[in-house]
């Protein structure tokens, strides 16, 4: 392993140069680059932070340490969704102690030079980082969406080092920042699939979710894909697969910009598996934990919804009827993207159908959900992944037509036909 | 004695029963802050890794596992020690977090793929020392299987 050579600009940081909590943070900058083998640092243009979700006492603590030593970010830095909506505090029911420490650790993160986005779909926000620029985010979704769809360079960061890396504009060179690491490992060949199923931003929640699987910690590139593949459905995929692998980086021969052809980005004889609709439909009824028809809430926007999933949304409910009154429907996005589907009238069609927008958090996150709701409906593969876990409810997955449709009818309505597609 | 040798990624010293986990772990969502295993599809779902040599694969998921990990350091339900197959930036991130906040250690050690069969085949208490230079991981009542 190469030994880590540190610049001019290190050393005198790492000496206390630029002050203590740049210090601090540059330690532990280093401290990752000997675990990853990297042979330097490098600078990053910008930083999107997940540590402003509260866990507990050692982030609060973390970051007012990083404050008492006078830190301020060294780079543009977008903030990660935190613990409450700021904007519609009801609609959270955390406990008083939780509230009060999320919202100082949100302050606290916003006090050391961070844009209070609380989003973790910040590439949904004008400020995109380019192709190949260098970028140190964290949140598993934001990084693999960082990476594949806009070709910037992120490694899989966590909390710490996230606002370490924005503090001293540094990260290690290693993992994803580098050519090597950024070939496909696995090939799955969507040949087989129909396009009209893949037109469902949920089929590329479920076939995120198997290409996690397959791929684990490795690079998955997708072949055999229709035309016209949107952004939302690669958010989709993108936030599966870091969720059930460690995927960090993937491609789509002829879409992700990366990998106009398979030859550019795959080296001759990696593994290939083939996906047929029935894979998709086994992965879909896995992540329905949920038994028979019953449905208390629609919880849609993990990732936040992005203003084109709302005028999807907008143009299904139309004029139709409004939810049914035993089905809560929660809508996550950012303020951002609220401000825009408020504009062009969205939030407006949303609310009147009977849905509550939540912003600057999640509701698989947070005590958004109301106690009662036993069995929740979503076209997410993310949040059906992680829900019954983390807030202990029984999730149903389904395309948003499906969703919506069965939001209204109060019990599970199932497109069949478009699964067997 | 057996003694196994692997690498430091965060430096420590722990003794502790190991917990063997069939699959990785991502300790947002897959672990609560009281140490219990709460990830639906895991197979050690309802284990708690607290005070235990935790034996896993590798990691997974969230980046939040540091934040999670190191809110369990503090509150004392984390584990004693995590000995995977690959290093674990997110991991290791918490415990140097922890290590810098609260001066507690949490040794991650990486052994090969070989040494780690060996340890998931060995009951028994394990004491687990990650210096600077190396890591081992000695068996205190009986040999691990031989190699």
């Amino acid at each position: 392993m190469a030994d880590l050579a540190l610049s001019e600009e290190d050393e005198a940081m790492l000496d206390g140069a630029n002050g203590p909590a740049a210090q601090l943070c540059l330690r532990m900058v280093v401290a990752l680059a000997r675990v990853r083998g990297a042979p330097r640092l490098l600078s990053v243009a910008s930083a999107h932070v997940d540590g402003c979700l509260y866990h507990g006492q050692a982030g609060l603590d973390f970051v007012e340490r990083l404050a008492e030593l006078g830190g301020r970010v060294a780079v543009p830095t977008t903030l990660n969704v935190g613990s409450l909506d700021l904007r519609h505090p009801d609609l959270v029911h955390a406990d008083a102690e939780t509230t009060a420490n999320a919202r100082r650790l949100m302050a606290g993160y916003t006090a050391l030079g961070c844009t209070p986005t609380w989003t973790c779909a910040p590439y949904q926000l004008t400020h995109r980082p380019s192709f190949g620029t260098h970028v140190a985010w964290a949140e598993s979704n934001a990084i693999v969406f960082a990476n594949s769809v806009l070709g910037a360079r992120t490694d899989r960061y966590g909390d710490f080092l996230d606002i370490g890396a924005a503090i001293t504009g540094r990260a290690p060179d290693a993992g994803l920042h580098q050519d090597v690491n950024r070939r496909a490992t696995v090939r799955l060949d969507c040949a087989g699939l129909s396009r009209r199923l893949l037109v469902e931003d949920a089929a590329w929640g479920v076939l995120g979710h198997l290409a996690g699987r397959v791929a684990g910690s490795g690079v998955p590139v997708l072949t055999g894909v229709p035309d016209g593949v949107t952004e939302d459905q690669l958010k989709a995929f993108g936030a599966a697969t870091a969720s059930s692998g460690g995927v960090g980086l993937f491609h789509v021969v002829g879409v992700t910009p990366e990998a106009p052809s398979l030859s550019a980005v795959a080296p001759a004889g990696i593994p290939v598996r083939e996906v047929a609709a029935a894979d998709l439909r086994a992965i879909r009824d896995e992540l329905t934990t949920a038994s028979g028809a019953g449905i208390d809430a629609l919880c849609l926007g993990t990732p936040h919804f992005s203003v084109t999933e709302f005028a999807r949304l907008a143009a299904l409910l139309g004029d139709g009827p409004p939810f049914h009154p035993g089905v809560r429907a929660w809508v996550t996005t950012s303020r951002a993207v609220l401000a825009e589907a408020e504009r062009l009238g969205y939030a407006e069609t949303t609310r009147a159908a009977g849905a509550r927008i939540v912003v600057d958090t999640c509701s698989y996150l947070t005590p958004v959900l109301d106690e009662e709701v036993r069995t929740a409906m979503t076209n997410s593969g993310k949040w059906a992944w992680y829900a019954p876990g983390n807030i202990g409810v029984a999730v149903t997955l389904g395309s948003m037509a499906e969703c919506v449709a069965s939001a209204r009818a109060g019990h599970l309505i199932r497109d069949e036909e478009l699964w067997a597609s | 004695m057996g003694e196994l040798t692997g690498r430091t990624v965060f430096p420590g010293e722990a003794t502790g029963i190991p917990l063997v986990l069939d699959a990785p772990l991502s300790f947002w969502g897959g672990t609560d802050l009281t140490g219990r295993i709460v990830d639906e599809h895991h197979p050690q779902r309802g284990a708690v890794v607290t005070g235990r040599v935790l034996v896993l694969p590798k990691a997974r998921g969230s980046s939040s596992s540091s934040s999670v990990l190191a809110e369990q350091i503090r509150s004392g339900t984390g584990p004693a020690a995590l000995v995977l197959t690959e290093p674990d930036a997110i991991l290791m991130l918490g415990a140097w977090v922890a290590a810098e906040l609260y001066g507690h250690r949490l040794p991650i050690v990486v052994l090969s793929a070989e040494d780690y069969g060996r340890l998931c085949a060995r009951p028994g208490p394990v004491t687990v020392e990650a210096g600077p230079e190396r890591a081992t991981i000695t068996a205190e009542a009986a040999r691990f299987p031989p190699g």
